[in-house]
């Protein structure tokens, strides 16, 4: 596959909440191995989209593509077979769960092995087992918080939690990972660290679509940059040219905004 | 990290099967211990099991996936009805009005236990899973009123089901229920080696503890698996879960119905122990004191349903003992029923209030007893 390959195709999609029209027509596409941002102002609908995307809200209209197949994002667990992972703004682990098996969780779509397995101990399900372990704890190594495998998820620190976040959406092994907002509430530290991660991430082949609002953090990492606001895609291009376009100054960045801003 | 962690799950486990042995030796030898003060003592050890049972299968339904099921004794009554129905003269009477079935009948309507067991399983799934349909889309306070409506439902069914056919006998109850038979013995019957007597209550008490056992192990290797994983996501997060790809509609109906199938066998086996039933044993007050077992033991945790449910199956029973010196004590002016009630209320007060997590939850950190 080459870096031209087109992955997840948006066209036209378009959400309507009783009187506000939270998308409209909106398109895009999404290449292998890209980092693609999706930025605006508060309310301008990004999430809503991605909410449309994975199939957690039903679209009003649109046409969705992964892989040049159609796909239609009327339910959650569909999606996700589908190939696409999502994170969520308001970090949504289970909680109770070790971090070890928040990860396991998330090899369920790849395993096959069902209830009388389990319950005659099948050679199969042993295998299957020490399988969804071995990869689960290759997936926390990856975000690098494997020591914390033991722990339950929700003593993990804020930056750690979000890493558990991405190494459980990408132990589902997709082709887009989206990320809602991974780096809200991160100091610079971590914000750096996730940098790195999202990064590494790209050069293993997985599309990212990352919805952020640290400008820095998107300008410096996105190969293309959307600007959403009020529903409409005003804006569509690599950073430098968004970041310098009027409307998108106006909507969103305000004057006097640059890289370093 | 692999030794240090490694180590410590092999000396849990070591302690872990230190402490097995004595465990089962004590409970094989504790019946033979209370048997001497009367049957009526290890009367109140069966009834313990069943209800440990009853928990284990609740548990799969609100401990593991989260679903808060307040009509579960529904299952029980479903297969104590199915074993009832197979095994008395009631249906035999009923059937009897048709004269084409006479041949059929001759013999009286003694379906084995080891038939009906399966049967009273797979019809309780059945319903679980017809219950668990339409309330999909639900989630605790409403799932709760739902299911507390179906168990009312399938009550008062049972109730008056009496009439234009008489099925059930209505509240009058069905009796005569054949016991179990293992090799042509009715487990009802006493068992003599010369000087050394087994009443029948302790006979069911083996055959019971077998039946917990193996829900035991079922629960727990059901919980170490991807389907207990899932479950355990869908009572966390259901929408996280699903967008891990999960069909959070298939794997709650597994859990309704898994659940329901531990509900229909105690059912069964507790019309073959009692040999008499009647729809007021399957009251909202027992799905109740099933939740209550559950959550009080710790919830999702398979030591602490069992002590759950084996503390507030023998406590009523104990606090008989309590009450009536009690009674006395005041000159007879408070109704021992109505104190020990009391207290019993008292006792799970204190217990949530000190343990909110239950007597038993699971342990925070699991390195030590999970090795990764």
């Amino acid at each position: 596959m080459t870096q031209d390959t087109i992955i997840l195709q948006v066209n036209g999609a378009s959400k309507r909440f009783g009187g506000l029209q939270a998308l409209q027509n909106v398109s895009l596409a999404l290449r292998q191995g890209e980092v693609y941002g999706l930025i605006g102002p508060n309310g301008a609908g990004k999430t809503t989209f991605f909410n449309v995307i994975t199939g957690l809200y039903k679209a009003d209209q649109g046409d969705f593509f992964i892989k040049g197949l159609r796909y239609e994002p009327s339910a959650v667990d569909l999606v996700a077979k589908a190939g696409i992972a999502r994170t969520f703004q308001n970090i949504r682990l289970f909680k109770e769960m070790t971090v070890l098996e928040n990860v396991m969780v998330a090899a369920h779509i790849k395993t096959h092995v069902g209830v009388w397995g389990a319950l005659i101990q099948s050679q199969a399900f042993k295998r299957e087992e020490e399988d969804i372990k071995r990869r689960a704890l290759a997936a926390l190594s990856y975000v690098g918080i494997q020591k914390f495998a033991s722990q339950r998820a929700k003593t993990l620190s804020y930056g750690d939690q979000r890493r558990l976040e991405i190494a459980r959406a990408l132990a589902t092994e997709p082709l887009v990972l989206a990320l809602d907002e991974p780096a809200a509430g991160m100091n610079a530290t971590e914000k750096l660290a996730l940098r790195a991660l999202i990064q590494k991430i790209r050069q293993s082949g997985v599309s990212i679509l990352l919805i952020e609002h640290d400008v820095k953090l998107v300008m410096g990492l996105c190969d293309r940059v959307s600007v959403l606001d009020e529903g409409h895609l005003i804006c569509e291009g690599p950073p430098q040219a968004v970041q310098s376009n009027p409307k998108v100054i106006e909507a969103y960045l305000g004057l006097g905004a640059s890289v370093h801003g | 990290m692999n030794t240090p962690v490694s180590s410590n799950g092999l000396l849990g486990m070591g302690m872990g099967k230190r402490f097995v042995g004595p465990m089962v030796l004590a409970l094989l030898v504790l019946p033979l211990v209370l048997q001497p003060f009367g049957n009526a003592w290890v009367r109140i050890l069966d009834m313990a099991l069943i209800y440990t049972m009853l928990a284990l299968g609740l548990n799969i339904v609100v401990g593991f996936a989260g679903l808060l099921d307040l009509g579960y004794v529904a299952f029980f009554a479903l297969g104590a009805y199915v074993y009832a129905l197979l095994a008395s003269p009631q249906l035999m009477e009923l059937l009897s009005a048709y004269p084409f079935l006479a041949p059929l009948l001759s013999a009286g309507m003694h379906v084995p236990w080891w038939l009906i067991l399966p049967l009273s399983a797979l019809l309780a799934a059945g319903m679980g899973v017809l219950l668990g349909a339409p309330t999909l889309k639900l989630r605790g306070d409403y799932l709760a009123i739902v299911t507390l409506g179906f168990g009312e439902i399938i009550r008062v069914f049972l109730n008056n089901l009496d009439h234009p056919m008489n099925i059930t006998n209505g509240p009058r109850g069905l009796g005569s229920i054949d016991p179990i038979q293992i090799a042509g013995h009715p487990l009802s019957k006493k068992l003599i080696w010369g000087e050394f007597e087994l009443p029948g209550v302790t006979q069911y008490y083996y055959l019971l503890l077998i039946f917990v056992a193996v829900s035991v192990l079922m629960c727990s290797r059901l919980q170490h698996s991807r389907i207990g994983r899932a479950w355990v996501a869908i009572r966390e997060d259901e929408i996280a879960a699903q967008s891990m790809g999960l069909n959070t509609r298939n794997l709650k109906l597994l859990a309704f119905a898994l659940g329901a199938t531990l509900g229909g066998v105690s059912g069964a086996l507790f019309a073959a122990f009692q040999t008499f039933i009647s729809p007021e044993s399957f009251g909202l007050g027992e799905s109740v004191m099933i939740v209550a077992m559950v959550v009080l033991g710790g919830l999702g945790h398979l030591p602490g349903v069992v002590l759950g449910a084996l503390l507030l199956s023998t406590l009523p029973e104990l606090l008989r003992y309590v009450a009536t010196p009690l009674q006395d004590l005041t000159g007879g002016r408070i109704d021992a029923a109505i104190l020990r009630q009391l207290m019993i209320a008292l006792t799970m007060i204190v217990v949530m209030l000190l343990r909110p997590q239950g007597l038993w939850p699971a342990p925070e950190d699991r390195s030590k007893t999970d090795a990764p």
